[in-house]
């Protein structure tokens, strides 16, 4: 039995690429990547290594249209008699994995946190607060797997890559400009995150948040009222309106944890809170707790990592 | 402009979550539901902007029981010009999304507005499943749509960045931060949408392709580990020891 896996590869694999190979690699199959673009050749055969047989590549589409993407993966089920399909529950997934639902009559299971007990997948619901077990009823299954619900697993070796041609039909929306993801680790993919809050007072006072991230190897991010009031660009605010993250490591600043904050980061394993007051409700959610001053602690636990990572 | 703005009910944000029934369906007591916050601060919202701007109506629906009219007629007081709830239980996206899609098929609008997912079940499918239903383009997470003549062009998030697109209308758009703001109804709104026309409307036989079968809440988080501001060194120890974060 095949399964399909959708790749995006517009701008290199993305972790959490590798994340739904691995996944589609656990269940029982040949697991299939299937990708659209102009991704190199060497670059895709490495799919090989988190356990992908080979990679089928529709040159013809180079952009994001939802349509096409949905025709090419259509195609490549019917070529490869696939019953199991699987994305990456991203941007492009959450306009993809409907569509090809809907033309394959395929049940869509969304924001998969497991791989599936029989017929029966479990997802997160409300927002992080809870799960869900969903039964699919049809044969033909469409599971997109939440990003760092699982670790890629790499130890296979490079696979073969194959045009295909996916009967893509035309592009029905027409691309004017795009700007490039921004900084090294797009926030929904990073392990590792360092945020804050109006506690911090200031934009200007960002550059300690910013020293922090960088000595750890972590993306920046805030809380909506800082994105609102121009602080930050829009694209680091995190919450039930923002991103949704679920890093191993959240630190929040100067954030208090409204209910509509921890519902964007509730999935993240560990959470720091730091915080002048210790009725914060964020202290309830955090796993540790520091009550004192962002701008006394914060340069403090940089000087304290900074230390940790020369002596190992 | 003829839009068509689907809304969903979802529990109050700061609901308590819990299950019933032997964990298999929500309890809703003590529960109060409002319109999904995407559906209504974005989806709709830019609807009846574009309406002002543009002229045309804005069409409210949903798939729920009478149950829903409540939630519907918060709608309506903010501003669309009339609501139609299709008959039925919503037993899953595919359902209700073949439900909407029957209705607007037949109803000839330029544009269907979602929110970007319901915040009880974060799925976000029920806008893409319209758009196949009715053969129509999608445009996913648009936090800025401008309508010019038959065409929209919408800026659309991508992982970490951006991009500007252009459709030709019909089309089906699901709507993000950044759309709208929110507007709070005024006594007059609430007035007005106690007489706006709702109707009602059987539904269509569909299957459904999924079910919740069961729920579980996530084990309590023991208690916040408290350290000393002057003792960092204690917080990076435990995180490496302890949390193996780092």
């Amino acid at each position: 039995m095949s399964i399909v896996v959708y790749i995006n590869s517009n701008n290199g694999l993305a972790k959490s690429a590798l994340e739904a190979v691995t996944y589609g690699n656990k269940l029982d199959g040949d697991v299939i990547a299937v990708t659209c673009g102009s991704a190199d050749e060497s670059v895709l055969s490495s799919l090989g290594d988190y356990g992908a047989s080979k990679v089928l590549v529709d040159r013809s589409v180079n952009s994001n249209d939802s349509m096409q993407i949905a025709n090419v993966l259509k195609t490549a089920v019917e070529a490869t008699g696939a019953k199991t399909i699987i994305f990456s529950h991203d941007l492009i997934a959450k306009a993809v994995a409907p569509r090809l639902s809907v033309m394959l009559k395929a049940g869509l299971v969304s924001g998969a946190i497991d791989v599936p007990n029989g017929d029966t997948v479990q997802v997160n619901v409300f927002s992080g607060k809870a799960f869900g077990n969903v039964k699919i009823s049809t044969d033909l299954k469409i599971i997109s797997l939440l990003p760092n619900s699982f670790q890629p697993e790499s130890g296979g070796s490079a696979c073969p890559v194959e045009e295909f041609n996916g009967n893509a039909g035309e592009a029905k929306i027409r691309v004017i400009d795009s700007k490039k993801p921004e900084g090294d680790v797009p926030l929904p993919e990073a392990e590792l995150v360092v945020s804050a809050g109006r506690g911090l007072k200031g934009p200007e006072n960002w550059d300690m948040i910013e020293d922090l991230a960088v000595t750890l190897g972590a993306a920046t991010a805030c809380s909506r009222p800082v994105a609102d009031i121009g602080w930050r660009p829009h694209h680091e605010h995190v919450g039930q309106t923002g991103v949704a993250i679920r890093p191993n490591l959240y630190i929040a600043a100067g954030i208090s944890g409204a209910i509509q904050h921890l519902a964007g980061v509730n999935g993240s394993k560990v959470i720091v809170v730091v915080n002048t007051d210790e009725e914060a409700p964020f202290f309830k959610a955090a796993d540790y707790g520091v009550v004192g001053d962002a701008f006394e602690v914060i340069p403090r636990l940089n000087e304290a990592i900074k230390k940790f990572k020369a002596a190992n | 402009m003829k839009i068509l703005v689907c809304i969903s009910k979802s529990p109050d944000t700061t609901s308590k979550i819990a299950f019933t029934d032997g964990d298999s369906k929500f309890d809703e007591n003590g529960v109060q539901y409002i319109v999904n916050p995407y559906d209504e601060w974005y989806a709709l919202v830019r609807a009846l902007e574009i309406k002002e701007a543009n002229g045309g109506s804005v069409t409210i629906v949903t798939v729920g029981t009478a149950t829903d009219d409540t939630v519907i007629r918060k709608a309506l007081a903010i501003g669309a010009d009339e609501a139609v709830r299709i008959d039925s239980e919503p037993t899953d996206a595919y359902f209700v999304a073949m439900q909407i899609a029957e209705y607007a098929k037949s109803n000839a609008f330029d544009m269907v507005l979602t929110g970007k997912e319901t915040i009880n079940y974060n799925g976000s499918q029920v806008g893409g499943m319209i758009a196949a239903g009715m053969d129509l383009p999608f445009i996913s997470l648009a936090s800025k749509l401008e309508v010019n003549g038959s065409t929209a062009k919408l800026e659309t998030e991508t992982i970490g960045g951006l991009e500007v697109v252009e459709v030709d209308l019909p089309a089906v758009i699901s709507c993000a931060k950044g759309m709208a703001e929110q507007r709070i109804p005024n006594m007059r709104g609430i007035m007005a949408a106690r007489t706006k026309p709702l109707n009602v409307v059987a539904p269509v036989p569909f299957e459904s392709l999924t079910s919740f079968e069961s729920y579980a809440l996530p084990d309590i988080k023991s208690a916040c580990k408290m350290i000393d501001p002057n003792n960092m060194d204690e917080l990076v120890e435990l995180l490496h020891q302890e949390a193996k974060v780092i």
